[in-house]
């Protein structure tokens, strides 16, 4: 390989943006190389520079940024030295980037086929009819089922997946020889990003096209790359070949960062997860030195803070280069980051139970003032039957649409059930809206939410928020009790006491989502409602996030409900798991039960579906095929039948599927499919043999 | 608003810039100002407002020192408050005396040098264009300020309440937007008779429904935000919801539009003096000015008396304008 020329090469490249406070070394000192067909991984968190370093490849750094250092060769030429005409046709033919949000590169008032058609005509020079051809021919490529129709529709009307798709194809109709991805799936669920995830590798092998494949997802990584580079807070600080990095890191941060993602095998009594701590520095506030310094345990005076730090080798592998001056010193089989295992807490009584709840929504189509159109009913929440007790965590786990939030909405009194009940202790919930229930009832009951940014009320300073929950359900009255809890209050989210007296907008995503936990807490609550709490922090303030919910939990004996979409987090923290699909509860049972079989179809798919970033783990490859149906027009019979692998025709499509019983503890499956044939399903996650 | 929570040590131009020291600085301009046009006060109530404008001025040229568009715009608003506030101690001559008729500016007549000249009636111009600009100012931010009251609470309620509240509202606000705002202005005044108050009347039912629209968008859109379903499941009452919740946030885009329009209340209250509908004589008014001008200006040799009135207004709104866009420029660069 190594005779042949690199289809990019970045060297000792830096990029910064110029802003109103100066300069912005967005990136510093980056280097890569990318061979013909070879898959290179930029991984790290938000606003190391991942873009960053995508958008000047594509050499589209906007108004304020600009290349201030280094060299830039596509094809061994320089790109920095090429006139705008030349790099405008390799940007449109050898080049080509797919981007997180598909609605960013594609024209919502044009038909997909005519936006497809343009890369062919405009390209290769070829007729109309040649055009729509191979236009059709990509999206069969890209397995989108009904070509023909999809190139008629307009892209608002095909789901996020499917655009996505499309935008892949279009982007290999120029049959490019560099193809960027930037975030492809993080907008898209997960078993629809295991379908994107499965092409994006078919492509490289069917096309030799070379990839950089941009994702704070290390798992992701691993499913697609041959080549990782880590970057933190604007540099590489580790690249290799893949299964390098990831089974010997050399650099603090990649260890902390495995540290402080929940990996099978982690769990939150025995191994829990190991947070980095602090936070990313600002651009303008880096440290001398390391930019790790600040966070990493390694620190050591005058040897990582004395100026710039080089990439050094790993002794025995070129390949292999971290950004660490003390990587040798350090013993990397000893110190392995590891959590206090703490004894794990016996749940109580039943606190909260659900019984047969019901939430249809009845919207009005298409309606004229008063003068209604067609009614439609949307089933978000179908006989929903579990209970929760005391110091308990129930995951409630799902994809988007079906029906975790409308659950929630419910339980705080913001919608009413349709049917069925909603027991907090002995008070029916289900239709007591918010209003009508006393002051104790809604102390009993509150909620954590999952975007950090908007959280907190951006007018009002972080202690009155919090004071005004303490006064609100009359824990103290005076203001020096009600400032005294608050302060306890940020003791407890670990936050300085002085940030009572900031605004949001002072503080990072991760100390909103603390604040945010703060004001739960501090009415006392019975029962905690979190919404996917930490899926929009960081990886690395995730783990510290979700390990201080656990330990105010843990704490009080408090029921906390989590919401996600993630098995992985749910895993690490749930003792119960509650699935669901299309408003119905498809299986539940103890943590154990769901991630062994029997499993439901939907559950093994789920599980075969999230990427996970251990190299001695072993995954079945289970693609669903098609997409989310809409929750307003459920297919008929099982909520699952039309993607289900095991569908049985002429009774799955029929039918209301019966609950199947396992076990003592209440392990429930909704499925037609036969008990014995449920329990002989396969482990879907395996460690590899040894063998090898 | 730029109120800047700076971190440095604070000097004094940064502790006055806190939100309790600027809005006290606020009142003791504005209250005595309105006091003393309204109602007729002793000028006495004026003393504490100079200090207090010159101080605010300060205040506001240090928060906006990044936008030179800013800058020019509040030089020019704050010359005509510093006008309005101070015109009792200025040695002016009564802006009501007749002294002699038709004397052209930078002449001296009877012993008096008229820098601006006088009127048809022989009032001095440079005094009558000083006092005048006191009604414009206090009028027209008085009647911005309740259509914004009205508007903005409104807006709040068809927003934040939706249904059969949005409705009608909203019919309400879109029947009232379908009058051209002149037509409606001399409708309303003619039936409520011309002053200063009815003038507040009419320029709130011409402004308010515009705001209410924006507002109203504004808050469909914050209410959606999860700090808002916090206080919902905490059960706070939907009035806590929009005046604590709500209102902050949806003030900052508010304050940009105001100043535009605190432009067009200043424009519709000297054309409606103009027309005779507004502010009745003898007291100076810039729009009472033009209007009587009208009548002589015709010959060129006089046609000053039309000019100084004139220029005395657009200077007035092209500071609300440019402050605005200054407004607006520093908010998109945040
Ligand atoms: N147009 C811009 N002007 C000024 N600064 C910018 C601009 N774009 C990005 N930055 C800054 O440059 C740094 C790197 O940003 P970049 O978007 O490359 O990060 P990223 O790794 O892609 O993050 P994410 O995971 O959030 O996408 C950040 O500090 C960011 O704030
Ligand atoms: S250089 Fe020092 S501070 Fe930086 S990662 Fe290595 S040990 Fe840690
Ligand atoms: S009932 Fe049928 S379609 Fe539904 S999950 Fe079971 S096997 Fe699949
Ligand atoms: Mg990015």
């Amino acid at each position: 390989m190594s005779d042949q020329t690199p289809v990019l090469e970045c060297r000792n490249l830096s990029i910064s943006y110029y802003t109103r406070a100066g300069e912005i070394p967005a990136v510093v000192d980056f280097n890569l190389k990318l061979m013909p067909g070879e898959s290179h991984g930029i991984v790290g968190e938000s606003g190391c520079g991942k873009s960053t370093v995508a958008l000047a490849i594509m050499q589209y750094m906007g108004k304020n940024g600009a290349i201030v250092g280094g060299e830039l060769l596509f094809e061994g030429r320089d790109m920095r030295s090429m006139s705008p005409d030349e790099l405008r046709k390799l940007r449109g033919s050898k080049i080509a980037m797919v981007y997180q949000e598909p609605m960013a590169s594609l024209n919502p008032a044009m038909r997909i086929g005519d936006q497809l058609c343009e890369v062919p005509i405009y390209h290769d020079g070829v007729s109309e009819r040649e055009a729509w051809q191979r236009s059709a021919e990509m999206l069969a490529k890209v397995r989108l089922p009904d070509p023909e129709r999809i190139m008629n529709s307009f892209p608002h009307q095909i789901s996020g997946g499917q655009q996505q798709r499309v935008v892949i194809a279009m982007a290999l109709l120029s049959s490019p020889k560099l193809l960027l991805l930037d975030e492809p799936t993080t907008a898209l669920d997960v078993t629809v990003e295991a379908g994107i995830v499965e092409l994006i590798r078919d492509i490289a092998d069917e096309f030799g096209t070379s990839m950089i494949y941009i994702s704070h997802n290390l798992g992701l990584i691993l499913e697609t790359c041959d080549r990782l580079t880590v970057m933190y807070s604007g540099e590489a600080v580790e690249v290799g070949d893949i299964h390098d990095v990831f089974d010997e890191m050399r650099h603090p941060y990649t260890r902390g960062l495995f540290g402080s993602i929940p990996l099978p095998g982690a769990d939150k009594n025995e191994h829990p997860l190991v947070a980095i701590p602090g936070q990313l520095p600002l651009p303008h506030e880096r440290p001398k030195g390391c930019n790790f310094g600040p966070r990493c345990t390694f620190f050591r005076q005058g040897v990582c803070d004395t100026g710039r730090l080089r990439m050094h080798s790993v002794p025995g592998d070129d390949d292999h280069r971290v950004r660490c001056e003390r990587f040798q010193e350090i013993d990397w089989e000893r110190d392995l980051p590891k959590g206090e295992a703490k004894p794990p807490v016996e749940s109580g009584d039943v606190v909260l139970s659900v019984d047969d709840m019901t939430k249809h929504y009845v919207i009005e189509e298409s309606g004229f003032l008063i003068f209604g159109g067609e009614e439609k009913t949307v089933k978000a929440n179908e006989h929903l039957n579990f209970s929760a007790r005391e110091a308990e965590t129930v995951a409630i786990v799902g994809e988007s649409g079906c029906g975790k939030s409308t659950f929630a909405k419910v339980l705080m009194g913001l919608e009413d059930a349709t049917a069925g009940q909603v027991k907090l202790g002995n008070v029916e919930l289900g239709n007591l809206p918010v209003e009508k229930r006393d002051e104790k009832t809604i102390s009993r009951l509150q909620m954590v939410f999952q975007n950090p940014f908007d959280t907190l009320n951006p007018s009002h300073t972080v202690g009155g928020q919090i004071a005004r929950v303490i006064r609100k359900f009359g824990v103290a009255k005076t203001k020096e009790e009600v400032d005294e809890i608050v302060f306890r209050l940020l003791d407890i989210v670990k936050l300085p006491r002085d940030f009572a007296k900031r605004r949001p907008r002072q503080l990072s995503g991760g100390q909103k989502q603390r604040v945010g936990i703060a004001r739960a807490f501090a009415g006392n609550p019975d029962v905690v409602i979190a919404d996917e709490p930490v899926s929009a922090l960081d990886v690395s303030v995730q783990a510290a996030v979700t390990d201080l919910l656990m330990d105010i939990q843990r704490e009080n004996r408090t029921t906390l409900l989590f919401i996600s979409h993630d098995l992985s987090v749910v895993r690490y923290l749930a003792d119960r798991v509650v699935v669901m699909y299309l408003g119905q509860i498809m299986e539940q049972g103890t943590t154990e039960e769901i991630f062994s079989p029997p499993y439901h179809p939907y559950t093994e798919a789920l599980l075969a579906a999230v990427p996970i970033a251990d190299t001695s783990i072993e995954k079945r490859h289970i693609v669903l095929k098609g997409e989310l149906p809409s929750p307003s027009n459920p297919p008929k019979g099982c909520p699952f039948s039309t993607r289900c692998q095991y569908m049985m025709p002429g009774k799955c499509d029929v039918e209301a599927p019966p609950i199947r019983a396992f076990g003592r503890e209440g392990h429930e499956i909704l499925c037609h499919l036969d008990p014995t044939e449920l329990q002989e399903m396969e482990p879907v996650i395996k460690k590899k043999e040894e063998a090898a | 608003m730029a109120v800047s929570e700076s971190i440095a040590a604070p000097g004094l131009v940064e502790r006055l810039s806190a939100p309790k020291p600027a809005i006290t600085l606020l009142l003791l301009m504005w209250v005595p100002l309105t006091i003393y046009v309204m109602f007729g006060a002793h000028q006495f109530v004026l003393l504490p407002a100079i200090p207090a404008t010159i101080l605010l001025y300060w205040v506001a040229f240090y928060n906006f020192r990044e936008s030179s568009t800013a800058i020019i715009g509040l030089t020019l608003v704050f010359f005509w408050l510093l006008m309005a506030v101070s015109a009792p101690y200025l040695p002016l001559v009564d802006p009501n005396k007749p002294i002699a008729p038709f004397t052209l500016p930078f002449s001296e007549k009877r012993d008096i040098f008229f820098w601006l000249g006088t009127d048809f009636k022989g009032r001095d111009m440079l005094s009558r264009m000083i006092w005048g600009c006191q009604r414009v100012i206090v009028w027209g931010v008085t009647a911005t300020f309740v259509a914004y009251v009205i508007g903005t609470l409104f807006g709040l309620i068809a927003g934040y309440l939706s249904g059969w509240w949005d409705e009608i509202i909203s019919f309400l606000a879109n029947v009232l937007l379908s009058f051209p705002v002149m037509v409606l202005f001399i409708v309303i005044l003619n039936y409520l008779g011309p002053s200063g108050f009815n003038i507040v009347v009419a320029v709130t039912f011409a402004s308010a429904p515009a705001i209410m629209r924006i507002v109203r968008g504004l808050t469909l859109d914050i209410k959606t935000r999860d700090y808002v379903y916090a206080a919902q499941t905490r059960g706070e009452h939907p009035f806590y919801i929009m005046v604590i919740e709500l209102l902050p946030n949806v003030r900052g885009p508010i304050i940009v539009d105001a100043c535009l329009r605190l432009g067009y209340t200043t424009v519709a209250i000297t054309t409606l003096t103009f027309l005779g509908l507004g502010l009745q004589p003898p007291d100076p008014d810039w729009g009472l000015m033009i209007r009587e001008a009208a009548k002589t200006a015709m010959l060129w040799k006089f046609s000053y008396m039309l000019l100084v009135p004139a220029l005395s207004v657009s200077t007035l709104i092209l500071g609300f304008n440019l402050m605005a866009d200054g407004l607006r420029e520093m908010s998109l660069k945040d």
